[in-house]
């Protein structure tokens, strides 16, 4: 028979210590986030009106308004968006479906992976040079969504490749067998049992997106009138701060902080908002 | 009354890489019969299957010589046109494999794939494909759910309706019913026979029982080799080969 073993005194300390810390670590991450959501919620809400969410800041009246800056990040969120999408999942179906050479794949690969890694400054940079200057687009939130689009280029592609390779070979094994060309098999069997990891990628990105300052304020300027989303020239002129320049505008050179605590807010929400919406869209897209 | 050949291989190697799978297998296989592989695990039989409608392909390191004809054409000849073979080449697979759609949209997969758009043709199309293979009863007030949702044994049904429903002349059944149940097996078992009129059904299978229930001839593999292949009653009663006696009375595999 085995004998019974009691833990010793110091073993019983060791484990309560290291339990504790655990727990420390838990809820101190826990706390972390619900002490900034606190904070900036008990500062900013009481600056958010009706007023200040629906109209333009004006001078005249010496009142701020956030309206243009919501406009021009859901226009900087969905432009850049529509334009990382096809170029990503084309860039991820490419490397998983088609590429044959190792080699190329790895390269494209490990070149997709230090692009993720470069300060959001050099990009701003690029920007600046490539699209405002050299293409002529001037500082416009188009300018802008294209800077937005390489930035968040290797995030659609790695959650694209991530997800085609969880498809079951099963499943492409029975449309080939049914006849189905290569593209038609990924077309509709891979792609659309991958759309979890591409929403999940277009989360992240529109994330990115929201969050992002410098490179919006040197491409994309920090006007905070209201733009001409109307016409198709006004959308290719629009220029002008999202959210997060709007808050650092407000922040920095007008020293308004209950603005700009105000504007934290509806981040903050904004953001909750962009990942409900996706996962709805997830479901949608995956039951249709 | 001799058999109609449909399907001949004539000295086939088939490679992985440096590593030979098939090795100088000839035979032929007849039209509207039932045909039955079997053998212990790795001895090629599945491979034969898979190089009778190019699945194989898939594989960059396999390589094939010899000859393999369909109605008397070459299907590794140069030009071959792969979906066309693969249409009238059906296959059902090991594990049910439907796709994650309703299970309208799984069975008319391949008429959509191969052009079929008119939705009354559809209709009909998955209907009779549903019908043939023993599910229509069970599925058609769920023509619009999950093809998921339903039972393993449904799904491979579900799987079967769909390679019927492009209509091909020789069905491949991969262990198709060594997923399943025992009920379901019969179903199928069942199933098969029917079809028979209709196609030609090329099956590989573990279950010797089985092979000798439903299959008219029955190849026995070994090794990459094919041993011995002749009508199913007289491989299990009188095999010629010493090897296949000792396989088929359970001395190994």
């Amino acid at each position: 028979m085995a004998r019974m073993r009691w833990p010793s005194p110091r073993r019983g300390l060791f484990n309560a210590v290291l339990r504790l810390l655990l727990w420390l670590s838990a809820a101190l991450t826990g706390g972390l986030l619900v002490a900034i959501v606190c904070y900036v919620c008990y500062r900013g809400l009481p600056g958010l009106s009706w007023q200040f969410l629906s109209s333009a800041e004006s001078i005249l009246q010496g009142t701020a308004g956030i309206l243009p800056s919501i406009f021009n990040t859901l226009y900087v969120i969905i432009l850049s968006l529509l334009i990382v999408l096809p170029l990503g999942v084309g860039a991820a179906v490419y490397l998983t479906e088609y590429a044959r050479s190792r080699r190329l794949t790895a390269m494209i690969e490990f070149a997709a992976e230090t692009l993720a890694g470069i300060p959001s400054m050099i990009y701003a940079l690029v920007g600046v040079i490539l699209f405002c200057t050299a293409l002529g687009l001037q500082k416009t939130l188009l300018a802008g969504s294209l800077t937005l689009a390489i930035m968040t280029l290797p995030t659609i592609v790695r959650a694209t490749q991530e997800s085609l390779k969880t498809v079951p070979k099963a499943y492409r094994e029975g449309a080939l067998g049914l006849g189905a060309g290569k593209w038609r098999m990924i077309r509709t069997v891979v792609l659309p049992s991958s759309v979890d990891g591409i929403v999940t990628g277009c989360i992240l990105a529109a994330g990115r997106v929201v969050g992002e300052t410098a490179v919006l304020m040197y491409t994309a300027g920090l006007s905070t009138a209201m733009q001409d989303f109307s016409t198709i020239q006004g959308l290719m002129k629009a220029s002008g701060s999202t959210l997060t320049v709007a808050l650092y505008v407000y922040a920095k050179e007008r020293a308004d902080f209950a603005a700009a605590f105000s504007v934290a807010t509806v981040l903050l929400f904004l953001t909750v908002l962009i990942n409900l919406a996706a996962s709805l869209a997830g479901k949608c897209l995956r039951r249709g | 009354m001799p058999d109609k050949t449909i399907l001949s291989a004539k000295d086939l190697d088939f490679f992985y890489g440096p590593a030979q799978a098939l090795r100088h297998i000839t035979a032929n296989i007849p039209a509207n019969q039932v045909t039955a592989f079997i053998g212990p695990s790795g001895c090629g039989k599945s491979t034969f299957l898979r190089t009778i409608n190019r699945m194989n392909d898939l594989i960059p390191i396999a390589r094939v010589t010899g000859s393999l004809t369909f109605h008397g054409r070459d299907i590794y000849a140069p030009g071959v046109d792969v979906t066309a073979l693969r249409r009238q080449i059906g296959m059902v697979f090991q594990k049910p494999n439907p796709f994650p759609m309703s299970v309208y949209d799984n069975v008319a997969y391949g008429p959509r794939t191969h052009g079929t758009c008119d939705r009354a043709k559809l209709d009909a199309i998955v209907e009779d494909s549903l019908r043939a293979a023993a599910i229509w009863d069970e599925v058609k007030d769920r023509l619009k759910k999950s093809a998921l949702s339903l039972s393993g044994g449904q799904q491979q049904r579900v799987c079967i309706a769909r390679a019927l429903a492009v209509r091909p002349e020789v069905l491949l059944m991969d262990e198709a019913t060594s997923a399943l149940d025992p009920i379901s097996t019969a179903k199928i078992e069942d199933l098969i026979l029917e079809l028979r009129e209709r196609f030609t059904i090329i099956m590989v299978t573990h279950n010797m029982q089985q092979a000798a229930r439903i299959s008219d001839k029955t190849a026995f593999f070994l090794m990459g080799e094919l041993i011995e292949y002749t009508a199913t009653e007289r491989l299990f009663s009188m095999p010629r080969d010493k090897r296949t006696e000792d396989y088929i009375t359970g001395r190994f595999g």
